[in-house]
């Protein structure tokens, strides 16, 4: 029934027509608001949170050059950025990125975590499918980010690259500045065993994504 | 308020509407099959029988003229932007300047500022309910459904004049784009770009003017299947920002108007046919 609810909703998504489009006044010059002016308001909407929670939206100076720039940043802005984001990825003190990739499945399916309605216990996950397909056989995956189908396969389960997932997972911007994932273990949203668990749900030759 | 015959005739049309999703389901191969029965949706949507959030249309209207608060009187000679009790096509304009109040307003914070200032009502018990559940009505919801639908079958023309309607498009721009939280989101990470989805959830543009924004503006609120109750844009924006890890923004804010504003401008000359129906 909820399948059939949901296809219903696309079916009309795609098919609504009803609707006209007028191009008309959008290009109504609005100058843009102040930095300062915008940041009244962001502070004014969330006002009744706790510390905490207000704590959490203070941008940090990535955030802030990303969402000033719509993500699309100047070349030294690029630079500057990445070489920041880069600075913070802390590996493992023993140098290995590989954990167990059963614990890595439920990661990336599990979407709890981190949200206002959640209990503050939760343990999150990193709700990689909301963004990627993986492995073949899960059939609702998002496509905000590529395929990672075969995603260590592809690379040959090289440790080099298995390494270079885990920098991605920490913080995808040490690769990508102003890349839409999130920096996972810069933010703490992923502790460094998860990460692991989740690096090796994509390079364990055994984990259904390679299969 | 409710008669028996309306409610039943509501079930009959939620019945209706579960016989339709699971034979659109089936004929979901067939081209011919669901462009029928996306017709036969659309008629659904503005058939009170069929369509449970006209209830709350009716449950708003009888709240629209009930007399309460200290000065004892109805909303009735509340101004929503058109003059005094003017109901037809004010929600099509909204949010936009109020002069008495020397602000920028959505219906809902509209709503608020005349039960405080016209009817002397304490908002508290109101605002408690503002986001209705099962066996908890929202006058909110129901208010807003009944006003909104007085601008059924009208365009939408949020206003983007006055020096303050401008601060408003201009900081829901900048807020629509602005990323934060610990999973360092903004509006814009989900509704950017064409064509993408979370899960198996279709995500529509939001963030230049064109038929899915009009699609999107034009369809609030609507009366959700999943929740079984009429949402308003201010719970469609907390539950985004609930979704984006953000904190929970305060009912009414004045952020969450200056967001409802830049999108409503986007969706510009869109057909509003309201309340509708979602998943
Ligand atoms: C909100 C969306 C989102 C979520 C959630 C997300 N990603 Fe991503 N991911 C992206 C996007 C967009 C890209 C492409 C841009 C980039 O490389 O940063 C990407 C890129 C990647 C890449 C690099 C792909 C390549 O080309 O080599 C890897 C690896 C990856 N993601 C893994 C993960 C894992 C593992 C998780 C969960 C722990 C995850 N992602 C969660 C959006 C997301
Ligand atoms: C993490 C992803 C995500 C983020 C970030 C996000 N949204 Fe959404 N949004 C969704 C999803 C999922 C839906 C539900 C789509 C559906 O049910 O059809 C949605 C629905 C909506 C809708 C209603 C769409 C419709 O078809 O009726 C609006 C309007 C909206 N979002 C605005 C916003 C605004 C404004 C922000 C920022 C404050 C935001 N969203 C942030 C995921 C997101």
């Amino acid at each position: 029934m909820k399948i059939a609810l949901i296809a219903l909703s696309a079916a009309l998504v795609v098919g609504a027509g009803a609707v006209s489009i007028s191009a008309v006044s959008t290009a109504q010059q609005v100058s843009k608001a102040a930095p300062a002016v915008v940041d009244a308001y962001v502070e004014a909407t969330f006002k009744g949170a706790s510390d905490t929670w207000k704590g959490r939206i203070k941008q940090d100076e990535t955030q802030r050059a990303c969402s000033e720039n719509k993500n699309e940043l100047s070349t030294a802005e690029f630079q500057k950025v990445l070489a920041r984001e880069k600075a913070s990825v802390v590996f493992p003190a023993d140098g290995k990125v590989i954990g167990n990739w059963k614990e890595g499945a439920k990661i990336a399916q599990n979407g709890r975590g981190g949200q206002f309605s959640d209990p503050p216990d939760t343990v999150g996950g990193g709700n990689c499918y909301a963004c990627h397909q993986l492995s073949k056989a899960e059939l609702s995956f998002g496509t905000m980010g590529p395929s990672l189908n075969e995603y260590g396969k592809i690379r040959r389960f090289r440790e080099d690259e298995a390494k270079a997932a885990y920098a991605k997972i920490y913080n995808a911007q040490s690769v990508m500045p102003c890349s839409n994932m999130p920096r996972f273990g810069l933010t703490k949203a992923l502790s460094e065993q998860q990460i692991k668990d989740v690096v090796s749900y994509l390079f364990d030759p055994e984990s259904p994504v390679n299969k | 308020m409710l008669g028996a015959l309306q409610v039943k005739l509501v079930g009959i049309g939620l019945a209706c509407l579960l016989a339709l999703a699971v034979s659109t389901g089936k004929g979901a191969a067939q081209a011919t099959d669901s462009e029928k029965e996306i017709e036969r949706y659309r008629e659904m949507i503005s058939d009170p029988m069929s369509n449970p959030g006209f209830l709350n249309v009716d449950r708003g209207e009888a709240l629209w003229k009930l007399a309460r608060g200290t000065k004892n009187v109805s909303l009735e000679q509340c101004d929503l932007g058109e003059g005094a009790g003017k109901l037809d096509g004010a929600y099509a304009k909204l949010p936009r300047y109020f002069k008495d109040a020397d602000k920028v307003m959505d219906v809902e914070q509209r709503l608020a500022w005349c039960m405080q200032n016209l009817q002397g009502l304490d908002t508290k018990d109101v605002f408690a309910r503002r986001f209705g559940a099962p066996g908890r009505t929202s006058d909110m919801e129901d208010l807003v459904a009944f006003i909104a639908n007085k601008s059924s079958g009208m365009k939408l023309a949020t206003p983007v004049q006055h020096a303050k309607e401008q601060e408003m498009y201009a900081v829901g721009k900048a807020m629509f784009f602005r990323r934060g939280g610990t999973w360092d989101f903004a509006c814009s990470t989900c509704h950017s770009e064409d064509g993408k989805r979370i899960r198996l959830q279709g995500l529509p543009n939001l963030s230049k003017p064109d038929k899915q924004v009009q699609e999107t503006m034009g369809s609030w609120p609507t009366y959700r299947v999943s929740q079984s109750q009429v949402r308003t844009m201010q719970h469609r924006l907390w539950d985004c920002y609930r979704q984006m890890r953000w904190p929970s923004p305060d009912y009414l804010s004045d952020g969450l108007t200056a967001l409802t504003v830049y999108l409503n401008k986007n969706a510009e000359g869109a057909q509003i046919q309201v309340p509708s129906i979602k998943r």
